[in-house]
């Protein structure tokens, strides 16, 4: 069995309002509460939800560009040991930066408009020893090639570059350090749609030949679908379900990832989507709910949800935090409405 | 292993484009403002004045001589009637004989040659190469001077004078300026990336010179300088007093531009990579926004400029025997003195023009450096 | 019956530094009354520009140069709007009353400063002599009571209070419905939707699409769907021009497009497309290349370099034509009208 590379364990970060004079806390948004997964060696998991969700929030603290307000991040690291993210301070993170890296989602802002793309790429080499320029410019060039591109183009800036190639050099840079995890923050969003197909088979095609873990962060779930292997859904800070992705989108245990599935236009007017659509605004996550977060909006609620919060359980091989779970029987990708 | 590839031969229009860097690009782009290229041309003519004002000049600056004083402006004419023989009219001198003073005034008949690299009063080029050679001067043996701007109450050549003010007056506000970036950048840098209690701290001592009333402040500083400085001293003292408030602006504009590029995903890259803070500022940050520091910092040398002049002028800033247009324009504070030399009003004109053209060169350079991305 | 817009041979450049751009270079297609045209296409492909250039709101260094663009409103006369002066009073007597426009980011289309109410109410005003060509003007307590119904109508809770509110106040699916409400407040007989639901979650985006439906089917209005998302195309419009590089590839009812497209550009672009229906984690087909740069356009047909049945020595060297190829879909490629190509 496959030892994990990430492990995360209740995973909270809360943001406190501040208002009034002198300055009080009013509230707290509990933007990432209680989030436990586990990532395997080669194996991508997905992470996706809408926006407020804290996905995003929840990338970031993985990768330690914030500290999170509590919980665990086991990460097991190249020499075999496993650490705890979470409490290291920046000078004990720096040695381990090498070893998680991310993929950005805006091509236009993830590169350093005034350095070259042997700069850019480098960078993390240069940071981390390489001193001498000739293996760096080895290594740029054979990472470009990796990726597609064409190596003498390390010569040249990031403006002369379309999103897709931009994002390829992206790749190539969170690449360049081998590391063991990679978090892709929605790296196909921005991208026309016939450049999305080149980047995420490049994706697919680097996984294969390179074995890489990775967190995949998209609202997009036919995107998700296409390269994760597990999916997990986040609603309002908290994970609403978490199962293997065929499983997951084939028959959803949670009715907010059945609604999200319905939601999803798909590609062929013959095809029934979209005509049932989930009622009410997402909820506010410096107000949530009382209970099940998701209650006011769902078509399933009995009197439980409003009043109790469900836990995360284990349901027919999918985590899931339903009360119902069990009895509902909901529709996957395709099918009609839920019964 | 693949072969490491060289910089490709850019051959054409589009290449041009990938591989320029910013620079670059912010040079093309400056190039189509021809007002602002202009101004820069002007600019460099006053600085090649400014590295050797004796080349430029024609008497020794301080050589007093109240016989000559008050000679009007001797006009430099190219052609002696068909032959490109450059002269000046020459002077009568007439005894007033109620002020018993001299009373100069230009005689077109008389015609003085100039020569081009004439010898003239010895001087060293850049304090270190002794040389005579002068921009124009009069042909030996003509007997006379030359006085291009005239002389003033003590006879001093007012364009040799103007030279030397020029070079007094543009470092200082290069070096006011300079001082200022350095400040600026430092300590708002600090203030933005850092954060926290030094950015309070920053931000307040900020807001603290802000409010002081600048011009009384300069008073007391420059009154407080000790009248037995050589001028050299007052001239660093000067330049120092003047910075040590110009920076505020420039230091808040520099915070705010690192707070916005602390968002920057490139920079998160950086840091996620192990970069460490003063890397980021420096290689990151820092390249980001120099274009727009340094279009910043063209338009705030004009008020530098202006401010010396001012503080010169009240005879708070620097004083005679240094020259700098401030000095030079002290001589024209009376309308007596004005109705018989108005030429030593020109150094008026002169601080009139560096400053449109400072201005002019700093608008087209932050219309080229548009620090909102390439 | 007549089409409520009839677009020919559109043609909008921009003159930069660089050179001409072609944003636009000869794009027809028609609007039925109550039906949804759905215009699909990635950056580059003018289907933004061409929205501008039908509200004649093309901004400089762009001008619409060439082409027809039939209007016809209630008045049943039909009217040139390429024809009209951008600024003038009857192009603005047009613009919110007869067409309107839901525009991509509805944070930036609303005035900050004034409440949501106030801008639906202005809009109401403005043309009340369009909806209400007699009777005293309009007062401003009607005009309130009227946004509200519109509030309502679009399904905004709490619409008595939310008139009052600001935009930014407001949540993304909420300020949306907003700005449906305002744009269909003059009752318009067409409605220009520039990509509305690419800002907004995918459950409030199903939420939209289901109103603007609901709303089309009870008004009849007929509505330009823009957008990039194929998904969305699929499910809102009856009828979609497929655009590329200012051309029109393809056209026709929305079935035949999906199930049986005929453009090389179309098909690609379906392939290459992963759907919740797919096989997962297999390599998508790709379309070779990337789009180019308007100024970089390739002579003859834009698609050609990309293109896997290419007919060299034809597709490289003239631009095929829009013609029909079957029933009332067209499209422009020499595989279909080999005849036209001149040897």
């Amino acid at each position: 069995m496959t030892a994990p590379v990430l492990d995360v364990r209740g995973l909270r970060k809360f943001f406190e309002i501040w208002r009034g004079f002198p300055r009080r806390v009013v509230g707290t948004v509990r933007a990432v509460d209680d989030v436990s997964f586990t990532i395997l060696e080669g194996e991508t998991l997905g992470l996706v939800g809408e926006s407020g969700c804290g996905k995003t929030t929840t990338a970031r603290c993985i990768l330690r560009a914030m500290a999170p307000s509590g919980g665990e991040i086991l990460f097991r690291t190249a020499a075999g040991g496993v650490v705890d993210l979470a409490p290291l301070s920046r000078k004990a993170l720096r040695p381990l930066r090498p070893q998680i890296q991310m993929i950005f989602q805006d091509p236009f802002g993830s590169l350093n408009p005034r350095m070259t793309i042997f700069d850019n790429v480098a960078e993390p080499l240069l940071v981390n020893g390489m001193r001498a320029r000739r293996a760096r410019l080895e290594r740029v060039a054979a990472l470009l090639e990796l990726t597609g591109l064409r190596p003498e183009s390390m010569h040249r800036f990031p403006h002369a570059f379309s999103g897709g190639q931009r994002q390829r050099i992206g790749i190539a840079r969170a690449l360049a350090t081998e590391p063991r995890l990679v978090v892709a923050d929605e790296p196909v969003s921005a991208l026309d749609v016939s450049v999305r197909a080149q980047v995420l088979n490049l994706l697919l095609e680097l996984r294969r030949r390179l074995g890489l873990t990775m967190l995949f962060v998209a609202h997009d779930l036919s995107v998700v679908k296409h390269i994760c292997d597990r999916v997990a859904v986040m609603y309002v800070g908290q994970l609403v379900e978490q199962a293997p992705a065929a499983a997951l989108f084939a028959r959803p245990r949670h009715p907010y990832t059945a609604a999200l599935i319905r939601a999803v236009p798909i590609p062929d007017p013959r095809a029934p989507s979209g005509d049932v659509a989930l009622a009410g605004e997402v909820a506010n996550p410096a107000h949530p709910p009382s209970g099940c977060y998701f209650h006011p909006r769902c078509p399933f609620v009995v009197e439980r949800c409003r009043a109790e919060a469900p836990a995360l359980r284990q349901v027919d091989g999918h985590a899931v935090r339903c009360h119902r779970a069990e009895e509902l029987s909901l529709a996957g990708a395709g099918q009609g409405i839920a019964s | 292993m693949p072969d490491v590839p060289a910089a490709p031969a850019a051959p054409t229009a589009e290449e041009r484009v990938s591989v320029a860097s910013n620079w670059t690009l912010v040079w093309w782009r400056f190039r189509k403002h021809r007002l602002a290229v202009a101004s820069a041309l002007v600019l460099l003519g006053l600085y090649a004045v400014v590295l050797c004002p004796d080349f430029f000049s024609t008497q020794d600056p301080e050589a007093t001589d109240a016989r000559l004083a008050f000679i009007p402006v001797q006009r430099v004419r190219l052609f002696d009637g068909w032959s490109p023989r450059p002269w000046v009219p020459g002077i009568i001198g007439k005894r007033n004989t109620i002020t018993l003073r001299m009373e100069w005034r230009l005689d077109e008949t008389r015609k003085v040659p100039v020569h081009l690299f004439a010898s003239g009063y010895p001087y060293r080029l850049l304090g270190l190469v002794p040389l005579r050679v002068h921009l124009l001067g009069a042909a030996p043996g003509a007997g006379a001077g030359v006085h291009l701007l005239g002389t003033d109450r003590l006879g001093r050549d007012q364009w040799s004078r103007l030279a030397h003010g020029t070079q007094t007056s543009m470092t200082i506000g290069l070096t006011a300026v300079t001082l200022s970036v350095v400040f600026g950048v430092l300590l708002g840098g600090i203030s933005g990336y850092v954060g926290g209690l030094p950015d309070l701290i920053i931000q307040r001592v900020i807001e603290l010179l802000q409010s002081l009333p600048t011009i009384p402040i300069w008073l007391a500083l420059t009154a407080a300088l000790p009248r037995d400085w050589s001028p050299l001293r007052v001239f660093f003292a000067i330049t120092v007093i003047l910075s040590l408030v110009g920076w505020t602006t420039l230091g808040r504009e520099v915070r705010g531009r690192f707070l916005s590029l602390r968002e920057e995903d490139y920079v998160l890259a950086a840091e996620l990579a192990g970069a460490s803070r003063r890397r980021i500022i420096v290689r990151h940050m820092v390249p980001n926004f120099l274009s727009h520091i340094i279009a910043t910092s063209t338009l705030a040398i004009p008020a530098m400029i202006i401010n010396e002049t001012a503080l010169s002028f009240l005879g708070l800033g620097i004083r005679p025997p240094a020259i700098s247009w401030g000095v030079l324009l002290q001589e024209a504070q009376n309308i007596q003195t004005l109705a018989l030399a108005p030429w030593l009003l020109v150094p008026g004109l002169v601080v009139i023009v560096s400053v449109l053209a400072f201005n002019l060169v700093g608008d087209g350079l932050r219309d080229a450096a548009d620090p909102y991305g390439d | 019956m007549e089409p409520v817009l009839s677009v020919r041979d559109l043609r909008v450049h921009f003159v930069l530094d660089e050179g001409l751009v072609r944003a636009v270079d000869g794009v027809s297609f028609d609007v039925a009354p109550g039906q949804v045209v759905g215009i699909v296409g990635e950056s580059g492909c003018g289907k933004s520009v061409t929205m501008k250039a039908i509200l004649q709101i093309v901004e400089p260094p762009g001008r619409v140069v060439g082409g027809r663009m039939l209007f016809r409103g209630d008045g049943a006369e039909a009217v040139d709007l390429a024809r009209l002066d951008p600024r003038g009073a009857a192009m603005r007597a047009i613009r919110g009353a007869e067409i309107a426009l839901i525009p991509q980011e509805p944070m930036a289309a609303f005035s900050p400063v004034h409440t949501v109410g106030d801008q639906v109410v202005e809009a109401l005003r403005l043309h009340q002599r369009k909806w209400r060509p007699t009777g005293p003007a309009l007062s401003s307590a009607d005009a309130r009571q009227m946004t509200v119904e519109l509030f309502r109508d679009v399904g905004i809770s709490m619409p008595g209070e939310r008139v009052d509110a600001y935009a930014w106040q407001l949540s993304g699916g909420l300020r949306q419905r907003a700005m449906i409400a305002m744009a269909l407040s003059c009752r318009p007989r067409l409605l220009i939707a520039d990509e509305p639901t690419t800002a907004i979650d995918v459950t409030t985006q199903a939420q939209v699409l289901n109103l603007l439906r609901e709303l089309q089917r009870r008004r009849g209005t007929a509505i330009v769907f823009i957008t990039h998302d194929l998904g969305v195309i699929a499910q809102m419009a009856h009828h979609v021009v497929v655009m590329y590089l200012g051309r029109v590839m393809e056209q026709g009812p929305v079935d035949d497009i999906f199930h049986s497209p005929k453009h090389p550009y179309t098909r690609a672009l379906l392939r290459s497309i992963p759907s919740l229906l797919a096989p997962a984690q297999s390599p998508l087909p790709t379309i070779a290349g990337s789009i180019p740069h308007p100024l970089g356009r390739p002579p003859g047909c834009a698609f050609h370099p990309r293109c896997p049945e290419l007919i060299a020595g034809v597709c490289d060297r003239q631009a095929p034509a829009l013609k029909v190829v079957e029933g009332e879909q067209s499209a422009a490629c020499f595989l279909y009208h080999r005849d036209e190509a001149e040897p």
